[in-house]
């Protein structure tokens, strides 16, 4: 297995007076797609931004490439080279198509290079590039909000149930570009329910059930393993094509 | 040309264009088109609070911070040239300083309040600085050696600013330039030139950070942008710019005084301008200070005038009296609210915006 670019040791949260993670420990690898899969509930969505420091860890450790970042600002962890899509198509929406990627690339002017890239991911976002986000389809915004997270070459790219209300074209629109940027050698850990697209693009699986990492292993192997796949989700991957 | 001086921001309407232009024309040519005091007195006044409004939307509008101090920082640069001029003569110095020293302590103040309670939740923020502006309003009242209290400063201002002085011996179309006429284009001027900066900040990568953050901060921190940082740069640009217009305020009125800068109904109007002209455009800030200001000193007369014609109808001659004319200014705000429900510029940007995709659709 390669090294571990993120590490999370006995991660708890406390939303309120609520207990939602109760001591996550996980390893993202170095390259490749880290599937997190678990029901409604589970805490994914809370790993993910415990993760950002948009809820802040009341015990544990998060290592990013080796630095502690459990206390750190969430500005400076996405300066680390963390970048976030959160679930709900997490537009700018009043401002452009073109604003939206201008704001995401902090390093300076919008370089072709990097566009080109973009469009040939998600073509619809060259049609709509001065149009204001907020006219876009669901489809279309979530393909901006990933497109924000791609646009700058990031250590790591956490992304939060993307293919959640799209239809089904769109999914494999998506899916197809997810391993474009698999091919280009990205760190993602991805939070998806919709497990045809887990299977397609995982590399690794950790589930989660109450607030913990109940199952943590290769991709293929969950795959293979229906009475596994039962035991952790209910259900059998096949089933759900 | 055009294009740099507006940051590429322009009014994308037809009949917005052509109302701006006769605002800016009118107010460049005031002194000479109008005759008499009152109708420079309205002009200069719009200045003041084109700028004050600009400046507010900077907050509240691109930034969607609530703030209720926005007339504190104005009566800091009103008191602070106010108080320089009274305290150390009508020179260009004491007025130098008055200026540099209002501009810093609007801009510190600013910075503290921002820091210290940018991070609470927009309600919590609003509310400490209405406090803090109350606690400022009633130390201007209570320092009366300082501030003049409730009377407010009387003071002069140096030569070339004052009636009196003549630039040129003959008059131009009729009209004299006096130093009242300097004093005008000083305000005039400066306002432009503080409207345009706030453009240009607006249409930066730094205004784009604020309107991200205005939409959600979460997602903007997500980014990687240190919201309350950029928040309290915003806070004190907004804050010097009052200021500012305080400053050209005190200059023209010659007078500094809680009624003139510090009042909470000067606030409500700046609310109310912001809202009716359109939140999060800077032009709005020039479409609802014009209206209201003309509004304000001219639909008394104009109910009067109604009042007269309809004299011996027993309902409408009451209702047109000139006493009426804060009612029919309460009526007007609502009938604006309810059919510009975006500001007067949100709603003509979105109609032109409606007919060309009209256009492109029947292209196609």
């Amino acid at each position: 297995m390669s090294d571990a670019l993120l590490t999370l040791e006995g991660v708890h949260t406390h939303i309120g007076r609520y207990h939602i993670l109760q001591g996550v420990d996980l390893v993202v690898p170095r390259g490749g797609f880290t599937i997190l899969l678990g029901r409604n509930g589970a805490g994914k969505t809370t790993t993910l931004r415990t993760i950002m420091g948009l809820w802040r860890a009341s015990q544990g450790t998060i290592r990013f490439a080796g630095a502690d970042v459990t206390a750190r600002p969430t500005p400076d962890i996405a300066s680390a080279g963390i970048a976030y899509v959160p679930e709900n198509m997490s537009i700018f929406s009043g401002l452009t198509v073109r604003e939206n990627l201008v704001l995401a690339a902090r390093a300076g002017p919008l370089q072709a290079g990097k566009l080109e890239r973009i469009f040939s991911l998600f073509p619809a976002l060259e049609r709509f590039y001065g149009l204001a986000a907020g006219a876009l389809s669901g489809g279309q915004k979530q393909m901006l909000s990933i497109a924000r997270a791609l646009i700058e070459p990031r250590d790591l790219i956490l992304i939060d149930e993307p293919t959640k209300g799209l239809a089904p074209a769109i999914v494999t629109n998506m899916i197809r570009a997810f391993r474009e940027v698999k091919k280009a050698g990205a760190t993602v850990l991805l939070v998806e329910q919709n497990f045809m697209a887990a299977r397609m693009l995982g590399d690794t699986v950790a589930v989660m059930d109450d607030g913990r990492i109940v199952h943590h292993g290769a991709m293929a192997e969950l795959a293979a393993d229906h009475a596994l796949q039962h035991r952790l989700l209910g259900l059998h991957l096949d089933t759900h094509q | 040309m055009l294009a740099r001086i507006l940051s590429r921001d322009y009014p994308r309407s037809r009949p917005l264009t052509l109302v701006l232009v006769l605002i800016l024309f009118g107010l460049a040519f005031a002194p000479f088109v109008f005759t008499g005091s009152q109708p420079l007195n309205v002009a200069a006044k719009i200045c003041v609070f084109v700028l004050l409004v600009a400046a507010y939307d900077l907050l509240l509008g691109y930034t969607g911070i609530v703030s209720f101090a926005h007339t504190m920082f104005f009566g800091i640069g009103g008191y602070g040239a106010a108080i320089a001029l009274a305290r150390l003569g009508p020179t260009w110095e004491a007025l130098g300083l008055g200026i540099v020293s209002a501009l810093v302590v609007a801009g510190l103040l600013a910075l503290v309040i921002g820091l210290f309670s940018l991070r609470v939740r927009a309600i919590f923020f609003a509310m400490i600085t209405l406090a803090v502006a109350s606690a400022f309003a009633v130390l201007a009242s209570q320092l009366s050696g300082f501030t003049g209290g409730e009377d407010g400063l009387n003071y002069q201002i140096p030569e070339v600013l004052r009636p009196a002085f003549r630039l040129l011996e003959n008059p131009v179309l009729g009209t004299n330039v006096n130093g009242r006429i300097i004093t005008y284009y000083l305000v005039f001027f400066v306002a432009l030139a503080a409207f345009l900066v706030m453009l240009r900040i607006v249409n930066s990568p730094f205004g784009r950070v604020l309107q991200a953050i205005r939409e959600n901060d979460f997602r903007a921190e997500a980014l990687g942008y240190p919201v309350v940082v950029y928040r309290s740069i915003a806070s004190v640009v907004s804050a010097v710019m009052a200021a500012l217009a305080g400053i050209v305020l005190a200059l023209w009125l010659r007078y500094t005084g809680p009624d003139t800068t510090l009042s909470f109904s000067i606030m409500i109007d700046v609310l109310l301008m912001v809202v009716i002209g359109g939140m999060g455009t800077l032009y709005g800030a020039v479409i609802g200070a014009t209206l209201m200001i003309i509004a304000e000193n001219y639909l008394q007369v104009l109910m009067g005038r109604l009042g007269e014609v309809s004299k011996g109808v027993p309902l409408l001659s009451a209702l047109f009296s000139a006493d009426r004319w804060l009612l029919w200014l309460g009526i007007l705000f609502i009938l604006s609210v309810y059919f510009f429900p975006e500001g007067v510029v949100g709603k003509l940007r979105a109609l032109a915006l409606g007919r060309r995709t009209e256009t492109s659709a029947g292209e196609r």
